[in-house]
């Protein structure tokens, strides 16, 4: 519990990156998702928590159009990305997804190599203009990926041969290099065990400095550990939303109560 | 805890020992074993059918890459060939030259065997004919010694494999009793030789009363413009139509339609193809008839649904995941698809594509039904185009074509042609497991 005053100390108000409201999202006729408001905030990491099947992986995957490629999911709300509805007709989702990233539950490389990984963002977007750039934008990708130590001399390895939680870094690194102001990660310690875990909770938090995070996660020590500001979800409705401190110590919904608590979900 | 396992369970068994199996787990041991039992014996059942197969085709076939030959060396002077020029029969005249040549050849090594001029002709055919030809054809070979290797007819090709016997066989236009003396006379002298067939395997198909020229090598030319035919058309449209229906199509009535269609056609008996080849490439758009470029549309026609169902099987068998990975980045649809999709699902759809290749090729009853069959097979096309659009037969229709026909001689042929085929569809088979193994990736 020490942890959670020294997570506690460190919030302070940032400006809001992302704006939902009135958010809805339906899978067929279920409606997977009812009226979430939530304000995401820059230099922040923003825990979803939640028992499974809640909705908080499908609000998620709302944050970057992902739900797009679903043909029977049905998006309605305002979604603003500094003050730009993110589903305009005019904004191509492509565009989006370079500017929001994302990090996927289980490790996903491409079964490249290693630099091809993390290259792939940036040669797609042209953010580079020559080698040079590109090798550059791949080091730095995976020095705050924290992994650059470990595949410095293997670029041209598999990715995939990689350990798991070195994959889920690599991920990481890969989102990161296309230069993205927000960060999606789902889930992405459930695949992992604890020392990698640890690593990559370490990465978030250094991440924070430069980027907006949202994380899904099932493990509400994580959230903890590593979030400001924590939004509970239940059976599709948004149930509280506020500063992580206060979300598991003094809970306001009697809900959030009992999900903390181990008695749902 | 150590109250409950302190008390002994109440479960009303007795106590056995481990060693001794009771009636149940042996009733399940001896079903898995019979289990067992069954499955090595279908998967010998099918190596004996595969030997007997194996066996009957090599030792029918392969005597159809042997032929006999008749080898003489013949010298033409000028002063002759001015003389035979100038007769009414030339050929006739050619052929006098020819029996001359041969017969001192035979007085030569002291044998004495009446050789006339009808004898010859059954033995080899228009022999004059041949030499007339190859002389205007290469006429610096004038005064020179050639060795003429000239097949011998089908009956005499028999005689030394074992067709054709003195006891069972009767006298007839084709061969007599008398001859085989002549034949066994030159056999002695070394004349008559058996020699590797490379005409059956270079040559074109022959006259149904000719079976020792027959050659399967313009129908083997004949597949290989319609393979690529099919190749050229049913692989990007096979491949294109599965990754619109796999990726972007939505899924609805009328794609679920298309899809149910698909897997239909894959089903239609390969005749019902034929027919409609017929009535629109050839009755409605005119194309050229018995042309390896209907036979191609047909068969392109027959392969796709092989070739979109084993596409989309392994389009399907991409995880998700490598799509939610490109997409999270920031790639198009597209890019996804072309960049992480479709190489990895390439050693399936190669694998499907060169099956359905492999399926197309050995086809046959379509190619009947647009007049692709064996008899077309008498030359080589003049020049690439040509090979598209004039008339030429393919493998299996040959080889049909053979079995079909009367003269003993073909039969042989038709096997022998079988063995082609097959080496043909196993070097396919071999490309394709040899792509696969190139392009497979793991994760």
């Amino acid at each position: 519990m020490n942890d959670m005053s020294r997570v506690e100390r460190e919030v302070d108000t940032n400006e809001i990156k992302l704006e939902c409201r009135d958010c809805q999202v339906y899978y067929g006729d279920t409606h997977a998702i009812k009226d979430v408001n939530v304000d995401i905030e820059d230099k922040t990491v923003t825990a979803f928590i939640g028992p499974s099947g809640c909705g908080k992986s499908t609000f998620l995957r709302c944050l970057n159009r992902m739900n797009d490629t679903i043909d029977v999911a049905r998006v309605e709300g305002s979604f603003r990305l500094d003050g730009e509805d993110i589903y305009d007709k005019r904004v191509d989702p492509v565009q989006l997804r370079a500017k929001v990233g994302m990090v996927f539950q289980k490790p996903n490389p491409f079964p490249k190599s290693i630099y091809d990984n993390v290259a792939y963002g940036p040669r797609i977007h042209g953010l580079a203009k020559n080698k040079a750039e590109l090798d550059e934008i791949v080091e730095k990708s995976l020095r705050r990926g924290a992994i650059w130590n470990e595949v410095k001399d293997r670029l041209d390895a598999p990715g995939t041969g990689l350990s798991g939680g070195q994959q889920q870094r690599l991920c990481i690194a890969r989102a990161v290099a296309t230069e993205p102001e927000v960060l999606l990660m789902d889930e992405p310690c459930s695949a992992l065990d604890p020392i990698a875990t640890a690593q990559v909770e370490e990465l978030i938090d250094e991440l924070r400095s430069q980027y907006s995070v949202v994380i899904v996660t099932h493990s509400m020590q994580q959230a903890a550990r590593v979030s400001q500001k924590t939004a509970f979800f239940h059976l599709g409705n948004l149930v509280e939303f506020g500063e992580t401190g206060q979300i598991f110590t003094n809970p306001v919904d009697p809900r959030t109560e009992s999900y903390i608590t181990g008695r749902i979900g | 805890m150590t109250d409950a396992s302190m008390q002994t369970p109440e479960t009303g068994r007795h106590s056995v020992s481990l060693t001794a199996t009771d009636a149940h787990t042996r009733k399940r041991a001896n079903a898995e074993k019979r289990f067992r039992a069954y499955g090595i014996a279908a998967i010998a059942t099918g190596l004996f059918f595969l030997v007997v197969l194996f066996t009957s085709i090599l030792s029918e076939g392969i005597p159809a890459f042997k032929r006999t030959v008749i080898s003489v060396d013949f010298t033409l002077t000028e002063a002759q060939r001015t003389e035979a020029e100038g007769e009414l029969f030339k050929t006739k005249a050619y052929s006098n030259l020819f029996i001359a040549a041969l017969k001192s050849e035979l007085d030569e090594r002291g044998l004495n065997v009446a050789v006339d001029e009808a004898a010859i002709e059954r033995l080899l055919g228009k022999v004059g004919g041949t030499i007339r030809t190859f002389y205007s054809d290469n006429p610096d070979k004038i005064g020179e010694p050639v060795a003429f290797d000239l097949t011998a007819s089908s009956r005499v090709d028999g005689y030394f494999k074992g067709r054709v016997s003195r006891d069972t066989m009767q006298d007839s236009r084709f061969l007599q009793k008398s001859d085989l003396d002549l034949v066994d006379a030159l056999e002695e002298a070394g004349i008559v030789k058996q020699a590797f067939n490379w005409p059956f395997i270079t040559g074109a198909d022959s006259g149904v009363d000719n079976p020792g020229g027959a050659g399967i090598g313009a129908s083997v030319v004949g597949s290989f413009f319609m393979m690529l035919v099919v190749l050229g058309l049913s692989l990007p449209i096979g491949v294109a139509a599965s990754i619109y229906l796999e990726e972007f199509a939505p899924q609805n009535r009328f794609t679920d339609l298309i899809e149910v269609n698909i897997s239909n056609l894959a089903a239609v008996p390969s005749i019902v193809f034929g027919i409609l080849g017929l009535a629109v490439f050839i009755q409605f758009m005119h194309l050229p008839q018995s042309a390896p470029l209907v036979g191609g549309l047909v068969l392109t026609l027959m392969t796709l649904p092989t070739i979109i169902i084993s596409t989309r099987a392994s389009l399907k068998a991409v995880p998700p995941s490598i799509r939610d990975a490109a997409l999270g980045v920031g790639a198009s649809k597209m890019q996804a698809v072309f960049h992480h999709v479709l190489p990895l699902a390439a050693p399936g759809i190669l694998t499907g594509t060169i099956i359905g290749l492999a399926q197309a090729l050995g086809e046959t009853a379509p190619l009947l039904l647009i007049g692709m069959v064996g008899f077309v097979a008498r030359g080589y096309p003049d020049g690439f185009l040509a090979g598209f659009t004039e008339p030429n037969s393919a493998m299996p229709a040959q080889i049909y074509t053979w079995a079909a026909r009367a003269d003993v001689g073909f039969y042989e042929k038709a096997w022998g042609g079988i063995i082609i085929l097959l080496i043909f569809l196993l070097s396919m088979n071999i490309i394709a497991i040899i792509l696969r193994r190139r392009f497979e990736r793991r994760w």
